[in-house]
């Protein structure tokens, strides 16, 4: 029974748009599901192979503007974009993995926030291509209905979901799982680790530019302060994946539930609106100090802690 | 030789940022030091402090130079208490996610940033103090000098307090105990407690340092910078950088790549155009990565071992 869950998840989640929910609603489906992609693309890299990213925000914003450019320049449908932002983003994380991957600890991380952040400048500067800081317009989406962009992120949300499932039960996955407990140790047992490390970083990367590459078909706009942002994508990544479960294969969906709706829930408070990232930050050191394998890694804990209080 | 002046005049520039970067460098570079993880709110701590300046000179009429003194000892508190109450306890919860600690200062940085938008709205603001358009010029000096060079008063001042500040720390960490006790600790850990080193306490000692250094940085600048809550992640970005190419944790290697990196940046912006300078920092970065990944202080030692 087990096996089939998540396809029933998806099948029960296709049937939303027959409930007839108002725009704004189906708008939030489609985030949830979208983050829900990123948080499992970023969960590869940092949950199960040990290599926190702080600079997600690279590989979604790549993918936008792949769609971007194949969309303003030569007036293509966005939607080439997805395929497209698949050979860019794999090209661009080989040659990333080859500077970052020999990193380790901090230096890995701050050297991913630092992409993102060269990524970003490049784009504001590189007016020609990317017309810079006014940004890229699609001036006519694909469908009116947001019915349709539902079915394509759900269905993208699934293919991710499998490809993760799939590369992480292999014999791959455990290659994965030693390196990010002991890297010397994993080497000295004839793992390749800069082979599994730049694997993970480049399906890892692919999987958030394909969810960048909807984006901007979903949304119709994007300049570099909106896709290649550090604390809205980069850390919002990260915090998905943390509040879900790291190296869990369901934590991320229910971070993505968490986190999007928190979002909007806090952004809707006229006092709080403006303290959202206040927010976000202290639930992130509340997390890390109280449950630091997120909810669906902590999930016995949590258990544990209402029974004693039943029991008591 | 006009070409000539602007290239002088790019160096001295430069040069003096380079006082400034260095002073955020040592800050991180201690606390990479003993602790072994990056501090991600440090630039954030700094536009702290540079707000302390900004309004004790807007309510207080106080000097910024002369702020120094107050925010280097309320810094220190706000570092201690951090490193106490959120990074120390980290130490024993039990994990899968190998950066805890690193996240967590991600958390902070994203408060800290957050609050002051909050409070102080997110408006650039500045200090107009009367000496702000104050110059010297080479020519005032040497009246028949073939060049033009100039040198803004509160530049230089700035500099030359970093560089005050950067030798007082020098000797605090080379004479005094505490300083010898911090060095043991970020040299071997367990070493240092066999030795009888409180080992906790040099972590708290140490964290408070790094911020008030970072905080008295945030001071210096003040004159000759806007000030707006969301200036704290670039200086991150500094700091991190100069410690990289200063080299893992070294202090000394930190003085050299806040000079390094100033002195590029400031020929980046220069030759190449304004908006480029941020990725040229990172040009540096990477290539440092690539080439040298010890940083300059692997060159220091192996010219030290030579001997």
């Amino acid at each position: 029974m087990q096996r089939y869950a998540p396809l029933a998840v998806a099948a029960l989640l296709a049937l939303v748009p027959f409930l007839g929910l108002s725009s704004y609603l189906m708008h939030i489906f489609i985030l949830v599901i979208m983050w829900a992609i990123i948080g499992m693309a970023w969960n590869l890299l940092g949950g199960f192979t040990g290599l926190v990213s702080f600079g997600h925000a690279a590989f979604f914003g790549l993918g936008a503007y792949c769609a971007a450019i194949v969309y303003h320049h030569f007036a293509w449908s966005g939607w080439w974009g997805l395929p497209l932002s698949v050979v860019v983003v794999a090209l661009f994380s080989l040659v990333m993995g080859f500077v970052v991957l020999r990193l380790r600890g901090p230096y890995f991380n701050l050297s991913t926030l630092a992409i993102g952040e060269v990524l970003r400048v490049t784009a504001q500067n590189l007016d020609k291509l990317t017309q810079g800081d006014l940004g890229i317009l699609l001036s006519q989406r694909t469908w009116t209905e947001k019915q349709n962009y539902y079915w394509v992120v759900l269905l993208l949300a699934l293919g991710t979901y499998y490809a993760v499932k799939a590369l992480v039960g292999s014999r791959r996955g455990y290659y994965f799982v030693a390196i990010r407990e002991d890297q010397d140790a994993a080497e000295s047992l004839g793992i390749n680790t800069t082979l599994n490390k730049t694997i993970s970083l480049t399906v890892s990367g692919v999987l958030t530019g394909i969810a960048g590459a909807f984006y901007f078909n979903y949304m119709g706009y994007i300049d570099p302060k909106v896709v290649f942002d550090l604390p809205g994508i980069s850390i919002l990544a990260i915090m998905i994946v943390m509040v879900g479960g790291a190296a869990t294969l369901t934590g991320p969906l229910v971070g993505s539930v968490i986190m999007v709706l928190l979002a909007e829930w806090v952004r809707s408070i006229p006092k709080l609106g403006a303290a959202h990232m206040s927010v976000f930050g202290v639930l992130l050191i509340l997390m890390i100090i109280f449950l630091p394998n997120g909810l669906v890694g902590d999930f016995g804990k949590i258990r544990k802690l209402f029974r004693r209080k039943e029991a008591a | 030789m006009p070409k000539l002046e602007v290239f002088l005049q790019t160096l001295i520039q430069g040069f003096l940022l380079g006082g400034l970067y260095a002073l955020i460098g040592l800050g991180m570079a201690l606390i990479m030091g003993v602790m072994k993880i990056i501090n991600l709110a440090h630039g954030q701590l700094m536009m702290i402090a540079m707000y302390m300046a900004f309004w004790l000179f807007t309510l207080g009429h106080v000097d910024p130079y002369v702020s120094v003194l107050l925010a280097v000892p309320a810094m220190f508190g706000i570092g201690v208490a951090i490193q106490k109450w959120l990074i120390n306890p980290l130490q024993r919860v039990d994990s899968i996610m190998p950066q805890n600690q690193i996240i967590l200062t991600v958390g902070i940085g994203m408060v800290l940033t957050n609050l002051a938008t909050l409070f102080f709205s997110g408006d650039y603001r500045s200090t107009p103090v009367s000496y702000a358009t104050k110059a010297w010029y080479l020519s005032d000096f040497w009246k028949t000098s073939p060049l033009e060079l100039s040198v803004s008063y509160k530049e230089l001042v700035s500099f030359l307090v970093a560089a005050a500040i950067t030798a007082a720390l020098w000797f605090f960490l080379q004479k005094t105990d505490t300083g010898k006790s911090i060095r043991a600790t970020a040299q071997d850990k367990d070493a240092a407690l066999l030795m009888g080193v409180n080992v906790e306490r040099m972590r708290v000692v140490t964290f408070g340092l790094g911020t008030a250094l970072v905080g008295a940085a945030g001071c210096l600048f003040i004159p000759a910078y806007y000030l707006f809550p969301d200036l704290g992640g670039q200086f991150t970005t500094i700091a991190f950088v100069v410690t990289i190419i200063g080299g893992l944790g070294s202090t000394t290697g930190a003085i050299f790549g806040g000079l390094i990196l100033a002195v590029f940046e400031s020929f980046t912006a220069t030759y190449v155009g304004m908006g480029w300078a941020t990725v040229g920092r990172f040009v540096i970065f990477v290539a440092v990565l690539i080439f040298l990944p010890g940083g300059v202080y692997s060159l220091i030692r192996s010219k030290k071992l030579g001997k």
